[in-house]
């Protein structure tokens, strides 16, 4: 097994308790491995929710990790998948002077370059709303910052993978 | 309607009752078929002693004298009994004592429940008096563990406790259930907790694998089989005892996995590990398939792993899929229960006998006899051994003694000398490495086994990390046999203070209490012996007493244990000197 460095994504299947959180990130915590990003919401079943974390670390941590996940009991399945098995994205948020919008014209052409969705425009500020891929993301940071931004913020990543997850037939099992 | 994530039992009772959480706590318990819980009240469990104090006659509290002494004897209720032991203290240092036993229970896969009080909901993070955050303290050591804050809650919460700590690879639940869920009404009706859709107990035996692993076996000239403790949980003994004798099969055991087959049987070829016997740890570098079962291959058994068993073909059976791999690539891996497993495995096994193969086994445990067990069991020296006195324990026992043993030299002596002739006679903190756990958990092994003979073995230090339970054998009248091998060392350390520090024996000299009139202070009948002619005749003493028994021998003060397996060195590295 490739003891390669590289960016895994965990998936994690679980009932939404209180406290797996805390059980989540103590596993990542007991290893020493750093938490790149992780993101937790509602999955495709109702009442099960779905963690998707990544992480920079060799296959075999991952799959032990991956081990170590779905021996919690509230967890239902965990998985490890590299770049090219997900579809990922992260978006991102800036807040803008609204003066810069009317005296720097460029911004309107990044905005429109970057496929950048403005989200509000007021007397003070503007928001913008962007979702992508990293470097995109920080492509276009890296053009605003030039003239200034007050807050920016990028979400964790999020992504669904290219095979099967099969969650739905585990829960049915259990209920046959 | 809510999904259903867990199944239960039918109730027994058609109607419910309306009852306050705290005496749900206790009927619970008594449905779950507890009859003796360990702990020490406090503030925030009070409504349930009271409850404990309504049912008494029904259920049995003892009172320990430290919570930490309550989570290790609920440790030996289980791991003598194989039923769920069960703790109870008060929120704050209460919940914060327990956690050294939780932990030992966790490594050592020790299913457990323990009941913690917790201060009103409404107080929750605001630092009330003894307010603690037990959960989030105890998660990383707990197989399982939840917060209730309604009364209503109680019935379902402990019927899926009892079933997670005691299904599939058991461990360490804890509930903390705050004060206005114990004051509160709630309707209650008790159902078993049966399964909980997020969690697979027990995985279902792939038949490929079964018949992967037998083909392996079957073709090999020099198998050699590790067992550990899962053989014991998984009740698993006659099954391995087949599985050994037809294949004719050496087979050696972790010191968890002890006493699951007889000393005395032929193919059992003695411990691995660290100071474990001489020939399996060095034939393990020779065998050609290895065959793992219900153990997991703990740095104290593998040594190095880079040199560990390369050479053999590595065969794993265990109950819980995150063991495969995790340390030794295995070739072939059977998840599932160890008695299911090994039941299949038996009628696709050759039978065949690996004589000479065996024979290497018994060449090497002569070397063995000559250069450490002769001095360990019949020395020749004026002080007194370790070893010699665990050899008068087997003759007046008659290797029927269940032996609790402490952390350190003596542990070792215990599990390498102990004759083992009965299963779950060994109960010792493997994983953890806890000592003080030996005084409490003997107290919960002789609860849970009366009629066993039940002798803790105990270091001078040891012993005086938990001394305090002395008061409740004394106030339980639990008649437990205690030695302690007192060499005024914390011997182990001091044994690595002399081989890989020059000796420099820094805090390891233990200046004594005189221990014989302590133990009488708490009426124990008490004995001290220095000489070895003194020896016989006390530890005959000692065992025919019907009574608990304090019987304290001072041992030579810097011998050391051998065989070794030194950090970081190969498993046929092993020296013994």
């Amino acid at each position: 097994m490739s003891e390669d460095i590289k960016s895994y994504t965990i998936s994690i299947y679980t009932e939404n308790n209180i406290g797996l959180l805390n059980r989540v990130s103590a596993i990542f915590q007991r290893r020493h491995i750093n938490i790149e990003s992780l993101t937790t919401s509602q999955s495709e079943i109702e009442g099960v929710n779905r963690f998707v974390i990544v992480v920079n670390i060799c296959e075999n941590q991952a799959k032990k990790i991956v081990g170590q996940f779905e021996k919690q009991i509230e967890v239902i399945k965990a998985y490890y998948h590299t770049e090219d098995e997900t579809i990922f994205t992260e978006s991102c948020m800036f807040k803008i002077k609204s003066e810069l919008l009317f005296e720097e014209p460029q911004i309107q052409n990044i905005i429109k370059e970057s496929n950048t969705r403005i989200v509000t425009v007021n007397k003070e500020f503007f928001v913008l709303e962007k979702s992508g891929r990293r470097h995109e993301i920080e492509a276009l940071r890296r053009d605003l910052n030039v003239f200034g931004i007050m807050q920016f913020v990028r979400s964790g990543r999020i992504a669904v993978t290219k095979d099967e997850m099969r969650i739905t037939e585990m829960l049915d099992a259990f209920n046959n | 309607m809510d999904t259903q994530t867990i199944k239960q039992n039918k109730s027994v009772a058609n109607k419910t009752e309306r009852i306050t959480g705290s005496e749900a706590v206790i009927r619970c318990l008594i449905e779950e078929g507890v009859d003796v819980l360990y702990g020490y009240p406090g503030g925030a469990i009070m409504p349930v002693y009271d409850e404990i104090y309504k049912y008494q006659g029904k259920i049995h509290h003892v009172l320990t004298r430290h919570e930490q002494g309550a989570a290790h004897a609920a440790q030996g209720y289980a791991r003598i009994s194989g039923k769920v032991g069960v703790a109870m203290a008060t929120s704050g240092p209460g919940a914060t004592n327990l956690v050294t036993g939780i932990a030992d229970a966790q490594i050592d896969s020790t299913p457990l429940v323990c009941i913690t009080g917790q201060v009103f909901s409404h107080l929750l993070g605001s630092d009330a008096f003894q307010e603690t955050d037990i959960v989030g303290i105890s998660t990383p050591v707990t197989k399982w563990n939840c917060q209730v804050t309604k009364a209503s809650e109680i019935p379902e919460v402990l019927a899926k406790a009892f079933y997670i700590a005691k299904s599939g690879r058991p461990g360490p639940v804890l509930i903390d259930i705050t004060k206005d869920a114990q004051v509160s009404e709630l309707d209650f009706q008790y159902k078993k907790c049966t399964g909980i859709r997020s969690y697979i107990a027990v995985p279902k035996i792939k038949s490929d694998a079964v018949k992967a692993a037998a083909d392996l076996i079957n073709n090999a000239k020099k198998p050699m089989i590790v067992w550990g403790q899962g053989v014991i949980l998984g009740e698993a003994e006659n099954e391995l005892k087949a599985v050994m004798e037809k294949a004719g099969i050496p087979s050696a055991w972790t010191i968890l996995g002890a006493s699951a087959i007889p000393t005395s049987h032929p193919l059992n070829i003695g411990m691995v590990g660290m100071h474990g016997n001489y020939a399996p740890n060095k034939l393990t570098n020779e065998c050609d398939v290895l065959i793992a079962i219900g153990m997991r291959f703990d740095d104290r058994v593998t040594g190095n792993l880079a040199t560990y068993a390369k050479q053999a073909k590595i065969v794993h059976f265990d109950i819980d899929p995150a063991e495969i791999d995790k340390n030794v690539k295995t070739d072939v891996a059977v998840i599932g229960d160890a008695k299911d497993s090994l039941a299949q495995l038996l009628p696709l096994l050759n039978e065949t006998k690996h004589e000479s193969w065996l024979q290497e086994f018994k060449d090497l445990y002569q070397i063995e006899f000559e250069k450490v067990i002769k001095h360990d069991i019949h020395p020749e020296k004026e002080g007194l051994t370790m070893g010699e006195v665990l050899k008068q324990i087997n003759i007046e026992s008659e290797g029927k003694a269940a032996i609790v043993s402490d952390v350190g030299q003596h542990q070792m002596i215990a599990c390498r000398y102990a004759d083992f002739n009965v299963t779950k006679s060994n109960i010792t903190s493997g994983g953890l490495g806890t000592m003080g756990f030996a005084l409490p958990a003997a107290i919960g092994a002789k609860m849970a086994a009366p009629d066993r003979e039940v002798v803790a073995i105990i270091g001078d230090g040891g012993y005086q990390m938990n001394i305090q339970e002395l008061g409740t054998i004394f106030q339980q009248q639990v008649p437990v046999k205690i030695v302690v091998l007192n060499n005024e060392f914390l011997g182990m350390v001091r044994q690595w203070q002399q081989l890989f520090f020059d000796k420099r024996y820094a805090s390891t000299e233990m200046v004594n209490p005189d221990f014989v009139t302590i133990a009488k202070g708490y009426h124990i009948e008490a004995c001290k012996v220095v000489k070895r002619e003194e020896l016989a005749d006390a530890v005959k003493e000692m065992i025919a007493s019907k009574k608990s028994y304090f019987l304290e021998v001072c041992v030579e003060k810097e011998d050391n244990v051998f065989p070794m397996i030194p950090t970081g060195a190969s498993v046929s590295d092993v020296r013994l000197s």
